[in-house]
């Protein structure tokens, strides 16, 4: 297994190299980070313009510049940024842990909402609550998550103003300042991560309920499960230990697909609540041509997504006793 | 006879397909091939969400493009009355400098579905083609071609459109080709899946043995017979196309002034959710009813060509 997951990994590295130098390429020749500067009025003396060309390597050719970005990394330097006083590793570092999470969380609340939905909807196929259950599935799948976001956010000001207090956090990811003390400090940011893990949740939850239930639905169909109901074991034996666990299987790699897209969702969702985190960073580098900032992010955002599809295939291992990687 | 068996080849069974009536009693396959066809119809048409789904749908496209050019008020167009609720003289009410939300909901309707046509066109095409050629050659060249797909599969979607989008987009048939662009490559990950499957089947050895080229066998053979199912598992991708494309423009990367698209409208909207909803929601239950309508529409089509895998036995 450890062998699997070390080729793996070896596997992945060309892949993350290529990826990033075609998005370092296509963000460099897209876009000119000098174009606020260059802008300003009255314009800057042209000593300034030569300095600011200097720190961002603008006067290197593309594939030294992208080097020398690359060699960075092993020292744990991301690049300069258009922001002379940012560093981009910071920026990275910090804001990862709030944006991971709301995804994690996300991913979690989604995943275990879609399997006891999707079980249940299976079980009872063509029932009242099976047709409640996909409707609503089909209506959070074609419901864009941003506007599902916005009525939560405004739904939760409404309460606010309601009770007459603040009771649902709608905007930012931690209060400012800080509440004292580590429980304090954490409720706070609990209590800031409801609206946005409901809003990120329920679009996944869609569309990993109506797997879930086609899954157990061909496995509650197969031989084997009517084999285990026929030889005498109890319905509920047989719905968790032999169709539950075939069902789950191929969710796992679902899932791990789907953990690009969920990022994807996340950049809007913090968006919507005004959270500084990831999102956040990557928008403000877009507007500013920040290169090094757009590349970084996306490289962390894709060793992200390979780390989930790495430990989707391990879970594979576990929940499949077919599959043993030697 | 009227004519000898060898005429049954692939154009003459095309032209047989065109011309109902024209074919000889004989030819049995044309026959059992057009009840297929009738049956997945068929099926089809007993789906009643599927079908409630294809009408409303329908109504939706006819209101956005004949509604739209009727409608007395035309997209970005200021009228006199500012921030007035939904009334008769406008039925969507108007925003802030007096634009009749109608128009405006009717323009990016028009919008939304234009970049789902072309995202579906051209992802189609060349995720088809890619997928095909990769399943069917296997060894390296699979390796390669599905590495590359990979690589546009890792990153988040939204986050490259954006980047793309902020640079290159603005008018709505740049952010289509944008969106086209990363879309192929989950559209290539279902055609190779279907081509895999297909390329051991008995009548691509036979066209081989017949001597027909590679380039052949995948044009004539692979690609149309992998449609029909690549078709059916894309339909939720124009779905996820139109909320892309309105993701998009609500964070400002997609559809710019003074183009408009539901994403956007939404976007402008969304400051002013406690003083005129009607900005708010019109937009965004347009996109609800388009998505959701498309994505009933595949769960039919799924239904119609796979009948098995709904079906309890009991």
């Amino acid at each position: 297994m450890l062998a699997f997951a070390l080729r793996r990994i070896v596997i992945s590295v060309p892949i993350l190299l290529v990826a990033s130098f075609i998005v370092f390429a296509l963000a460099t020749y897209s876009a000119d980070p000098l174009g606020p500067l260059l802008a300003k009025n009255p314009p800057p003396p042209p000593s300034v313009i030569a300095a600011e060309t200097a720190r961002l390597h603008l006067d290197q050719a593309l594939v030294p510049r992208y080097l020398s970005w690359l060699g960075g990394l092993f020292r744990g330097d991301f690049g300069p940024s258009v922001v002379s006083t940012q560093v981009i590793g910071d920026q990275l570092a910090g804001r990862f842990w709030i944006t991971i999470r709301l995804v994690v969380l996300a991913m979690v609340i989604a995943l275990l909402l879609s399997v006891v939905v999707g079980v249940i909807t299976a079980v009872k196929q063509y029932s009242k609550s099976d047709y409640a259950a996909t409707f609503l599935g089909f209506l959070f799948l074609a419901m864009p998550s941003f506007w599902l976001a916005i009525l939560l956010k405004q739904g939760g000001i409404e309460f606010n103003g309601a009770v007459g207090t603040q009771a649902i956090y709608t905007i930012g990811s931690s209060s400012v300042p800080a509440p004292k003390g580590f429980w304090a400090n954490l409720v706070d940011i609990a209590g800031h991560l409801v609206l946005p893990t409901i809003a990120l949740a329920l679009i996944s939850y869609a569309a990993w309920s109506r797997f879930v239930r086609a899954s157990m639905l061909e496995t509650l169909n197969s031989d084997y499960v009517r084999l285990a109901r026929a030889k005498g074991l109890p319905r509920r034996t047989v719905m968790v230990k032999h169709a539950l666990r075939t069902a789950l299987i191929p969710l796992t790699t679902v899932t791990a697909l789907d953990i690009a897209s969920i990022i994807g969702g996340a950049v809007v969702t913090e968006r919507v609540f005004q959270w500084k985190g990831l999102g956040d960073l990557l928008l403000t580098s877009i507007q500013t041509s920040d290169v090094y900032a757009l590349t970084s992010w996306l490289l962390v955002a894709a060793v992200v997504v390979i780390v989930f599809n790495l430990i989707a295939d391990l879970l594979y291992g576990v929940l499949d006793p077919r599959i043993r990687y030697a | 006879m009227p004519e000898p068996r060898t005429s049954t080849t692939l154009t003459d069974q095309a032209q047989l397909a065109q011309t109902p009536g024209a074919a000889p009693v004989d030819r049995e396959f044309t026959v059992a091939e057009r009840s297929q066809t009738q049956l997945v119809f068929r099926r089809f048409l007993q789906h009643r969400a599927a079908m409630i789904s294809l009408v409303v749908l329908v109504l939706l496209v006819l209101l956005a493009y004949v509604g739209g050019a009727l409608w007395k008020y035309d997209v970005g167009e200021i009228t006199p009355d500012n921030s007035v609720p939904p009334s008769l003289d406008h039925p969507f009410g108007t925003d802030a400098v007096g634009k009749d939300q109608l128009a405006q909901v009717l323009g990016g309707t028009r919008i939304s579905l234009q970049v789902s046509v072309v995202v579906t066109l051209f992802a189609t095409a060349i995720g088809t083609l890619w997928g095909s050629i990769a399943g069917f050659f296997g060894g390296r060249i699979d390796t390669v071609m599905m590495r590359i797909a990979d690589l546009v599969l890792t990153l988040p979607l939204v986050a490259v459109a954006a980047m793309l989008g902020h640079n290159f987009g603005g008018t709505w048939y740049l952010i289509a080709f944008v969106i086209a662009g990363l879309y192929w490559a989950y559209v290539s990950r279902v055609a190779r899946g279907v081509v895999l499957s297909l390329r051991e089947k008995e009548y691509i050895e036979a066209a081989r043995a017949l001597g027909a080229t590679n380039t052949r066998i995948i044009l004539r053979h692979l690609v149309p017979n992998a449609l029909g199912s690549i078709l059916v598992n894309l339909t939720i991708l124009v779905a996820l196309a139109i909320l892309l494309e309105t993701a998009l423009s609500y964070l400002g990367f997609g559809v710019q002034n003074p183009d408009t698209s539901l994403g956007l409208l939404v976007s402008e909207a969304q400051t002013a959710l406690t003083t005129r909803p009607w900005l708010f929601y019109f937009p965004g239950l347009f996109i609800i009813i388009i998505a959701l309508t498309i994505n009933f529409i595949g769960d039919g089509l799924r239904d119609a060509f796979d009948p098995q895998q709904t079906k309890v036995r009991q």
